[in-house]
């Protein structure tokens, strides 16, 4: 197996283009890659496309910093905070750049990226008839079941360029393991076209062999594999880092006015120089947000004999 | 006045809208508190999901900011993926669904995503999430909102979440099958779907209010239902699940 161990600017530079489609936020609020984002904020890149159900204050940043040109979504805001003041700027007002949206619901979203998944080229759904969705959203279509079932919405498949997905643990080679709720991280890691898995730790492969049904996707799919120790700061990661609520609220404050927001983003990603400078300016903060309890599982026996 | 919120008494008439055994699916903040109400009072054995990829018997112990927060990791009876659970609604297996918005119309249609004309909005909201799945796919939904006539409006700008559509049968010849709204709480009244055209109606006003002062702070003309009536109190044994288990801390007094 090939070893895909690279740094986080190695990884970003390499696997994220102008213009790429992004699965960011797969898991909804947890396990939210924010030390990628701000990467991808250092390494200015330009037009993304943000591929997420809910990625809670990561998707408004990169709007911000003018990263993103559209957006397929079911949700964009701050949970704790409530509007996401870049994203209502730039689609109120074309601010800082203009920007498309793709409207889902989150079942559309992830049934999207089921048919990427497994090479259908769209799903029919019960969800976003009736709705607006359907309206403001020009992919879908609305058709009769064949089979006698009634109206049905056909979902056309996506097939991102790049899902970002981070884990508890990883080996070098991309075999790793994930727990806590998923989202779509499963279905984003067998549609997209590369993927980028940032993991927290990093252990030998004997590790993740041992329990293969952790395993969400198989090391095959993966392009390169990060460790960055709460790259997910301030989302969640089950079993690692709690939620970090004051530091959404306080860039919910702080966003609201673009010359506030601009402070922010230099005083939090343009003059850290990577995220070993983010941990390091968290300091006792961080350590205050890292789970120290312990309510582990019961092993399981993958005994052949 | 009355030795309980107003708060308190939204997330007590929310979890009488959970029947006992019945699988719902909870979404964010005050219906969390009252999933954690009704399994210690009338429906102890009732089922949450939460769109994230979680389903939960025991309520989460500890403050949760959003549903992918740790104290809803540990001790969940299912973690898995969005598509396993919203998969659930569309085979017709949730009972209830609890949503929010930022505007609700006459007919129980909820927007949370465009103030204006969708191309050229005056406020993007942050969208629908799972609303709009819950919405067209559990057999009931309860919306909760802040009762402004700003926010109850005659017909909201845009759908993200359909309730009777225009009424009557609009619904069913939009394609859903089943579902629709159940009961609308707000911090000043329940109210309704009655009728053929499943109108909202005034089902009943919180103490403090009257039907006057709900009708006021309504955008359309606000018809009483038959039997309308104040909500009523919430009794020792809920206030007590609320107060000694599920807001321990008194965030919601």
């Amino acid at each position: 197996m090939r070893d895909k161990l690279a740094s986080l600017s190695q990884a970003v530079g390499e696997l994220i283009r102008d213009g790429d489609s992004v699965v960011l936020g797969a898991c909804l609020e947890q396990n939210i890659a924010f030390a990628v984002v701000h990467e991808l904020i250092r390494q200015g890149r330009r037009d993304l496309e943000l591929v997420a159900p809910i990625s809670d204050g990561a998707t408004d940043m990169l709007i911000g910093a003018g990263c993103v040109g559209a957006v397929a979504g079911a949700w964009v805001g701050n949970v704790s905070g409530g509007l996401g003041h870049n994203y209502r700027r730039a689609v109120e007002q074309g601010l800082p750049v203009p920007l498309r949206i793709n409207d889902y619901s989150n079942f559309s979203l992830g049934m999207a990226l089921f048919a990427g998944a497994y090479g259908m080229p769209y799903v029919p759904v019960r969800s976003v008839l009736g709705s607006d969705i359907a309206v403001s959203n020009p992919a879908f279509r609305r058709a009769e079941d064949p089979f006698g079932g009634g109206p049905v919405l056909l979902v056309p498949a996506m097939e991102p360029a790049v899902a970002v997905l981070p884990v508890q643990r990883s080996d070098r080679f991309g075999n790793c393991h994930h727990w806590g709720n998923a989202g779509v991280a499963q279905e984003a890691a067998l549609a997209a076209e590369r993927v980028l898995v940032v993991a927290d730790e990093i252990v030998e492969p004997e590790v993740i062999a041992s329990d293969p049904n952790r395993v969400l996707f198989p090391a095959f799919r993966v392009s390169a594999v990060v460790h960055e120790p709460a790259a997910v700061h301030p989302s969640p990661m089950t079993g690692r880092w709690k939620r970090d609520t004051d530091f959404y609220q306080d860039y919910h404050r702080r966003s609201r006015d673009p010359d506030d927001f601009r402070a922010w983003l230099r005083e939090w990603v343009l003059d850290l120089s990577d995220h070993a400078a983010y941990r390091a300016k968290l300091g006792q903060r961080l350590e205050a947000l890292r789970i120290r309890g312990e309510a582990l599982s019961a092993p399981a026996n993958f005994a052949a004999e | 006045m009355a030795d309980f919120s107003t708060q308190e008494l939204m997330i007590i008439a929310t979890a009488r809208e959970i029947r006992d055994g019945e699988v719902v699916f909870i979404g964010m903040r005050l219906p969390i508190a009252a999933f954690g109400v009704a399994r210690l009072t009338h429906a102890p054995t009732a089922v949450g999901l939460f769109e994230v990829g979680l389903a939960r018997h025991a309520p989460a112990q500890g403050m949760l900011y959003t549903m992918s927060d740790p104290p809803n990791q540990q001790g969940a009876a299912w973690a898995t993926g969005l598509i396993q659970v919203l998969g659930l609604l569309q085979a017709g297996r949730v009972d209830a669904g609890f949503i929010g918005g930022g505007e609700i119309d006459r007919f129980g249609n909820i927007n949370s995503s465009y103030i204006g004309d969708w191309r050229r909005p005056t406020v993007k909201l942050p969208g629908s999430g799972g609303a709009c799945d819950i919405a067209t796919m559990s057999k009931r939904t309860v919306a909760i909102m802040n009762h402004e006539k700003r926010r109850l409006v005659p017909r909201v700008d845009y759908i993200t979440s359909p309730g009777n559509l225009d009424g009557g049968d609009t619904r069913a010849r939009a394609g859903l099958a089943w579902g629709g709204p159940a009961a609308v709480i707000t911090d000043r009244a329940v109210l309704r779907p009655f009728g053929p055209d499943g109108e909202l109606h005034l089902a009943s006003w919180h103490p403090g209010q009257d039907v006057d002062a709900v009708r006021g702070h309504t955008g359309w003309d606000l018809e009483i239902m038959p039997g309308a009536r104040e909500t009523e109190a919430p009794t020792p044994d809920e206030l007590k699940a609320l107060r000694e288990v599920v807001d321990v801390e008194g965030f919601w007094r």
